[in-house]
């Protein structure tokens, strides 16, 4: 889509996107650990049935999927193999960390061999506490990222700038930014606020049920 | 007489044509690497294997991509704090992994269990092994390219997940044996419940057995292969189902004097002589039905009284050393502990059977075929957290 690559897209068509996006999202599953069942149990069982979300779990090779789910324990050995399937994936992605020790480390805090969180080596979108979550909070965390790609500028996204509609208002109600996403130059002079795009580079994540990050 | 041109030229032409198949059917070598993120090694083990041609000569397992040091954990944890890590080990049937290590600790305490207790653990200890090896029935299928058997498996698997969940309060990792006892007594029902689960995954076991073991492609892809003799088995230390396939008639829930309650229930040690990965996967079929046995049974059994001994508020385990070893779903599991009378162990040595069990891959993918290395990986089941720890 020329319009897309131009780096503007109308409105409407960018809803239109977003939507059939968000509801044919392919998921690479990176099951490490315990974690890696219930994955498993949400995304294979009868019971649980992720494809009504309109998310696929079964794509051959991360370089046909949109979003990873991160599950299970990383460690140091495994940390470069998931930095470099993170590096396959075709962009737009985005990436879930399911479980506490892809979040932080969980039960293994203080072990020699585990990576404290997986957002130390890829950028993380929502995630998803429980050792492991049952099923339904990994569901949450999914529809949750579909609403966050409902909400997304996907011209703001093929340039590179994860630039949310969201983050574009916001930046416009403080009268940063004019109605195409252009800084407005005299705001940026004036306040010693950092510029939007150094703020918004990376969106804010989501966590599954609330509470603070860090 | 003499050859023409046209002949002499017909007859190099052949000559070159036959050195250019001897080329085509030279096999070169080959180096394949499974893993470390493959869905036929359950998880992130990485085998790297030499081919030639179809052949392996010669495989290895790299193990260690799921370390997450558990032994060094257990030093600066207090012993009711080493159950929550180590449950995490065999992930899919946790509850057996805390049994061994909260009876080495008894031992050390000269402490036993009530025996309301002891039923109860010993229950949730079958449970937790059907829940494991279900698992593993659905996944065979997967590997020969049958999705179906997994969806199974995961729709009855929720059954005894639920009853796990209901008794314990966790689906995955229970946490919920104490030293001297149960955290808890039986939530009203369960034992009803229960009756009715176990009837659906008797149910579950039958389809299965139609399902995949009646089915000609499995059976040609699994009789005769990956065959392990009993001497072998022996040599590499191999256990639990895949010792009993080997024909070894070793069953530590029978052979071995522990406080559960295996001697209540009226049930069999199965084993087969064959030693294939058919006769691996037959016997984890027969076991869930035996498992499954003896659930029903104890669930009449289950003697009144409390679920908890005496034990001190805080618990400081007297100094010695104990190994317990038990039959878990996987194979023999045992806790080495030992204790300097402080709040937490001083060192323990985990004997896990999945170690022992890929300790034989070199051996037994010598020589196969490639789509075998799958199938032999499967029945030989193993999984990483109870292979790396
Ligand atoms: S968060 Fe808990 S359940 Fe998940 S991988 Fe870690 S230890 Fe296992």
């Amino acid at each position: 889509m020329g319009l897309v690559d131009k780096g503007r897209l109308p409105a409407p068509l960018t809803k239109l996107f977003n939507l059939s996006r968000s509801y044919s999202l392919w998921v690479y599953q990176w099951g490490l650990a315990c974690c890696a069942i219930e994955m498993g149990a949400a995304f294979g069982s009868p019971r649980y049935d992720v494809m009504r979300l309109g998310v696929i779990p079964l794509p051959a090779s991360p370089r046909q999927a949109d979003f990873v789910c991160v599950s299970g324990t990383v460690t140091d050995k495994m940390a470069p193999a998931v930095k470099r399937l993170w590096e396959q994936m075709p962009e737009p992605k985005y990436a879930i960390s399911m479980g506490s020790c892809a979040n932080c480390g969980g039960p293994y805090w203080d072990s020699y061999s585990v990576t404290k969180g997986v957002d130390q080596i890829i950028p993380i979108d929502v995630y998803v506490p429980g050792c492991p979550p049952r099923p339904e909070a990994l569901l949450e965390g999914i529809v949750l990222l579909q609403q966050r790609i409902k909400n997304e500028d996907m011209a703001a996204k093929w340039r590179g700038d994860e630039f949310t509609t969201l983050q574009r208002t916001r930046a416009m109600e403080a009268g940063e930014v004019d109605r195409e996403g252009e800084l407005i130059s005299d705001t940026r002079s004036i306040s010693d606020e950092p510029m939007p795009e150094v703020a918004a580079a990376h969106p804010e994540p989501i966590v599954v049920g609330g509470g603070p990050i860090e | 007489m003499t050859l023409t041109d046209r002949q002499q030229l017909s007859y190099i032409a052949s000559q070159a044509a036959d050195a250019r198949l001897n080329v085509e059917l030279e096999t070169e070598g080959m180096t394949l690497n499974i893993g470390p993120q493959h869905p036929a090694t359950h998880g992130t083990l990485r085998i790297i294997a030499r081919l030639d041609g179809e052949q392996v000569v010669w495989a290895e397992p790299v193990a260690g991509y799921m370390h997450r040091g558990y032994e060094k954990l257990t030093e600066v944890r207090t012993f009711p704090q080493v159950t929550s890590l180590i449950n995490r080990i065999d992930w899919l049937g946790s509850f057996a992994n805390e049994v061994p290590f909260i009876l080495a600790a008894e031992k050390l305490m000269e402490i036993e269990a009530p025996p309301r207790a002891q039923v109860i653990r010993t229950i949730l200890f079958e449970l937790s092994r059907i829940a494991n090896v279900s698992l593993f029935l659905g996944d065979l299928g997967v590997q020969m390219g049958a999705i179906t058997p997994v969806f199974l498996a995961f729709r009855d698997r929720e059954y005894i997940l639920n009853l796990i969940e209901g008794a314990t309060g966790g689906r995955f990792h229970p946490n919920f044996d104490r030293i001297g006892g149960l955290k808890d007594d039986l939530p009203k029902g369960w034992i009803q419940e229960t009756k009715g689960a176990v009837k659906k995954l008797e149910e579950f076991c039958d389809t299965i057995d139609d399902l995949l073991f009646g089915n000609e492609i499995f059976q040609s892809r699994m009789r005769g292969i990956g065959v392990i003799p009993a001497d072998i088995a022996k040599d590499y230390g191999l256990s639990g189902a895949n010792a009993r396939a080997s024909g070894i008639d070793w069953d530590l829930r029978r052979d071995q004097d522990l406080p559960l309650s295996y001697d209540l229930a009226d049930w069999k040690v199965w084993t087969h002589p064959d030693g294939d990965s058919w006769a691996r996967c037959w016997i984890r079929l027969q076991e869930t039905r035996e498992s499954c046995k003896i659930v029903g049974q104890l669930l009449d059994q289950i003697p009144a009284g409390p679920v908890m001994t005496k034990v001190p508020r805080i618990i400081k385990v007297p100094e010695g050393e104990a190994w317990v070893a038990t039959e878990n779903p996987l194979g023999e599991m045992g806790y080495y502990v030992v204790s300097k009378g402080d709040l937490g162990p001083f060192r323990v040595k985990i004997r896990s059977a999945s170690f022992n069990n890929i300790s034989i891959v070199p051996w037994a993918l010598k020589g196969v075929y490639v789509p075998d290395i799958i199938t032999i990986l499967a029945s030989l089941y193993f999984i990483l957290g109870d292979i790396d720890r």
